[in-house]
């Protein structure tokens, strides 16, 4: 097969669907801090803006696997993760903005950030948390979130120059200088990503730990990166674009998101039931909250819809080879997962004053509408497929 | 074609070499020094071994757990690189597979010895009985054990005994005599027709399928025999995937000493090559670091969750009296693997081979800082003892690796050690001939690619990593 470049044109009913998404997201967070609703509002913040980011850095994590797996079916739909690269610097802004103003107005992570916890004149004063000022502090704290996200920014910045000098360089330096930076990439982010997941997100109940919670994090930020992927080619292909691409391709996606809904499930009953058996009051409080009516139902709910729907859904060989199929089981596992950080954010946040509505919906579509928005604005300004990556050739004549 | 058969069924069908026969000897020694202690301990109880009141759990569980884990190697070779496409398995899935089997067979006979009474082993399984309703306790991840180890030892002799049917045959066809009859009777006369071929390519995915998710599931069922429980040091979330990992990670070890020794003592240095090295060097790398990783978390943790028992466990294990066990550990497993991030040193047999054991012997290091460290002080201070070893303890565990040895010798005796059907096969995809029939089809010249397995551009690639196994 002769490969036929492809250009992809950001216009249209996406981008105005898109656009309008964006100003739905603004509405409804300024009404929700209009209505006095900060709590929640911030809440729905820290929640959208995690994902957007954890989604971003899925698409750095998936090509630099690829490269360093050496891995060539998926070739032909690289820009895809690598056009996720691209939402990173706003993706970390916004996250920085959104930590500082929270932290700067007392509304994120007051649980531990309140000087009165770790002075014992005060009546407010926690051993607990006393304790873990050395490393739970605001500078460190913030340095370290932004540190982090520098660090892997400037990777995933790194990997996408890369294969678009190769587009016009072509020959094999950009790929080999790509396998090294993958590597280094690898190691640095899975050694980091559990400490930023601690920090964001598990530091939102201070007092309760888990060994497991940022991998936890990881398998959540990897299945739904992965679906994410899923949805952008499957999506694009139905409208006619991304003609390499094969069912043979689809199917390995549908694999992929398959294989490691599983592995979700697995790190999420691991943990789950092992707090549980062992019932250790220090321990059990953060599935106790979760269990209590408020949220009992959602619990439950996220877990079937990000394991039994995926599992089921993708079983046969068949369902995993059909466009639509695959389409829609990825936004199902995108969606599924916004309800897995619902569940890690909000009892953490609210408390028992739950509550899921306008804001709730409003907030994740402007987020995904601001994540479609810039990703496929990427996506338009290089060609859809990487021709001169060597792998190109293995790629187009993927047959499974 | 025939040059594969013949270099594979060489050391089935003609006289064992000199080397054979030492390390035979060699690890039929180690057997009998097992039957020795294990007799012994079975006719006397496991009193036999070091174990006191505080310490109820020591050498025992530690090299049961470390064999278990060595097993995993062979069942993610056969099983998840095979769902992954990774061809490169092809010439290493054979011993690999029955490594797993032996190891778990090793372990196995920790949990006999370990029993009281040996002869009552189906005790552990939940049958109906006279005794009224007494059954297994369903709670304990003991039993969980009996269910995830005996799963999984079938599922690995099913997977590594039908990938062995068409190499049998091979044998078979060229054997005379006794060993016709033999070899004739376990080829369950395969035939090598399209349909023989179909169903075993049908079998072997869904075996792959079976199998993957009880590489997971084994290893994560052993953790919670320990993690489980409140015990500190025990009892932590990260446990199932960081046991699996570490179970991969040693297992890696285990296969990569003995293709090494394989290679030489069977002439086999153009089927099991250093590219195949070097990729389970990256492995060995990937794991080593995903459980320092744990390493780092555990500790991270202890001191960040404040809860002071937590602290002392992992303060005891870094500087109490088994500092020298906790610090072997960490050089052994946390920083020998990221040496291999040097091509040079991964590509290096001498090296290589050194790492493998010092692996080896930190993930065994590991298990017992795990379980001894945490046990040795509890909650009583007043109770506060070390663990001695007796020869007993030592006997079991030195004559174990015997066990294994000798089953491994006679096993590359007996049947062929590397898949020669499936090393056909990628020989047939990759050949000068396949090439050219792609190349006349698309006016294009592809050459194979030894990193992925698959074809590329010739004209645009002059990318060679490692050494090619064409």
């Amino acid at each position: 097969m002769q490969l036929q470049n492809e250009q992809y044109e950001f216009s249209g009913k996406t981008r105005t669907i898109s656009l309008a998404l964006i100003a739905v997201g603004v509405i409804c967070v300024a009404v929700g801090f209009l209505t006095g609703d900060t709590e929640r509002t911030w809440a729905n913040l820290l929640l959208n803006n995690y994902y957007m980011v954890l989604i971003a850095f899925a698409g750095v994590m998936y090509c630099a696997i690829q490269y360093v797996a050496q891995a060539g079916w998926g070739t032909n739909i690289l820009r895809v993760p690598q056009a996720f690269m691209s939402v990173v610097p706003l993706a970390a802004i916004l996250l920085t903005v959104v930590l500082a103003v929270g932290l700067g107005t007392h509304q994120l992570y007051h649980h531990w950030a309140d000087p009165a916890l770790s002075n014992p004149e005060s009546p407010s004063y926690d051993p607990l948390i006393a304790g873990k000022t050395s490393y739970m502090n605001v500078p460190l704290f913030m340095l370290r979130v932004v540190g982090f996200m520098a660090i892997w920014g400037f990777f995933a910045w790194k990997l996408r120059q890369f294969s678009l000098k190769e587009d016009f360089e072509g020959g094999l330096r950009y790929f080999k200088k790509g396998i090294v930076y993958s590597a280094i990439f690898c190691a640095i982010f899975n050694f980091t990503f559990p400490l930023f997941a601690f920090d964001v997100i598990m530091s939102l109940e201070p007092h309760w730990f888990s060994t497991m919670f940022g991998w936890y994090n990881l398998a959540a930020l990897w299945v739904s990166g992965l679906a994410a992927i899923g949805l952008v080619v499957t999506s694009l292909k139905e409208k006619g674009y991304f003609t390499a691409v094969n069912e043979n391709h689809i199917h390995d996606i549908g694999k992929f998101v398959f294989a490691f809904s599983i592995f979700w499930a697995y790190i999420f009953v691991a943990q789950m039931l092992l707090i549980w058996y062992a019932n250790i009051p220090e321990e059990v409080t953060w599935f106790y909250k979760r269990w209590t009516e408020t949220y009992k139902f959602w619990f439950w709910f996220s877990f079937v819809l990000n394991f039994f729907a995926p599992f089921m859904l993708f079983m046969t060989r068949d369902s995993k080879r059909k466009l639509k199929t695959v389409k829609y089981v990825c936004l199902l596992v995108i969606v599924a997962h916004w309800f897995d950080l619902y569940m890690m954010v909000m009892p953490g946040m609210m408390g028992t004053g739950r509550k899921f509505g306008y804001l709730e919906l409003g907030t994740f579509l402007g987020y995904a509408g601001l994540f479609t928005f810039m990703a496929l604005t990427a996506l338009s300004k290089a060609p859809l497929y990487a021709k001169n990556h060597p792998y190109m050739e293995e790629s187009l004549h993927h047959h499974i | 074609m025939h040059d594969i058969t013949n270099d594979i069924c060489k050391p089935v069908e003609g006289k064992p070499t000199k080397a054979w026969w030492i390390g035979f000897i060699f690890s039929f020694i180690g057997l009998c020094l097992w039957l020795y202690s294990a007799g012994y301990t079975m006719t006397v109880g496991i009193g036999a071994w070091g174990l006191n009141k505080t310490v109820g759990w020591a050498w025992d569980i530690t090299s049961f757990v470390w064999w278990v884990g060595i097993g995993h190697a062979g069942t993610l070779i056969s099983a998840i690189l095979l769902l992954f496409r990774q061809n490169w398995r092809n010439s290493i899935n054979r011993s690999a597979e029955a490594m797993t089997l032996f190891a778990v067979i090793c372990a196995i006979t920790y949990i006999i010895t370990h029993m009281g009474r040996p002869w009552l082993f189906y005790w552990a399984l939940p049958l109906p009985n006279q005794y009224g309703s007494l059954w297994v306790n369903f709670n304990s991840a003991l039993v969980w054990d009996v269910f995830a180890i005996s799963t999984y030892f079938t599922v690995s002799l099913l997977f590594w005994y039908i990938g062995l049917l068409p190499d049998i045959a091979t044998v078979r066809d060229r054997a005379k005599g006794v060993a016709k009859k033999i070899y004739g009777f376990f080829s369950l006369g395969w035939t090598g027709s399209v349909r023989s071929w179909v169903r075993f390519e049908a079998v072997c995915l869904i075996l792959a399928g079976l199998a993957t998710p009880l590489v997971l599931s084994v290893h994560t069922v052993v953790s919670m025999d320990f993690a489980t429980s409140l015990v500190p040091g025990w009892h932590t979330t990260i446990f199932p995937p960081y046991f699996v990992a570490g179970a991969i990670f040693s297992g890696f070890a285990m296969v990569q000493t003995l293709l090494l020794v394989m290679r030489k003592a069977m002439k086999l240095e153009n089927y099991i090559t250093l590219y195949h090295i070097e990729l389970m060097n990256i492995i060995i790398m990937v794991t080593g670091s995903i459980v320092g990783c744990a390493y780092l978390t555990e500790l991270f943790i202890a001191w960040y969750s404040g809860v002071e028992y937590e602290q002392y466990a992992f303060l005891n294990r870094i500087s109490g009296p088994y500092w020298w066990a906790y610090w072997i550990m960490m050089t052994c497993n946390v920083i020998s693997p990221q040496l291999m991030w040097f091509k040079k040193l991964r590509t290096n047999l001498a090296f290589t081979f050194f790492i493998s054991i010092v692996v080896n012997i930190g993930m065994w290091f590991e298990r017992f800082v795990i379980i001894v460290t945490s046990l040795h002080r509890d909650w009583l201070p007043s109770s506060w003892v070390m663990f001695h070893p007796t020869f007993y303890d030592v006997g079991v565990f030195v004559g174990s690796i015997g066990v294994f040895f000798t089953l491994f010798m006679v096993f590359i005796k007996f049947l062929p050690g590397v898949a020669m059907a499936e090393v056909k096969m990628l020989l047939k995809n990759s050949s000068e001939a396949a090439k050219k029939r792609m190349a006349a089809k698309e006016g294009k010249t592809y050459r194979f690619s030894p990193e992925t397995g698959g074809v590329v551009i010739a004209t645009t690639t002059t990318a060679k990593k490692g050494e090619n196994h064409e």
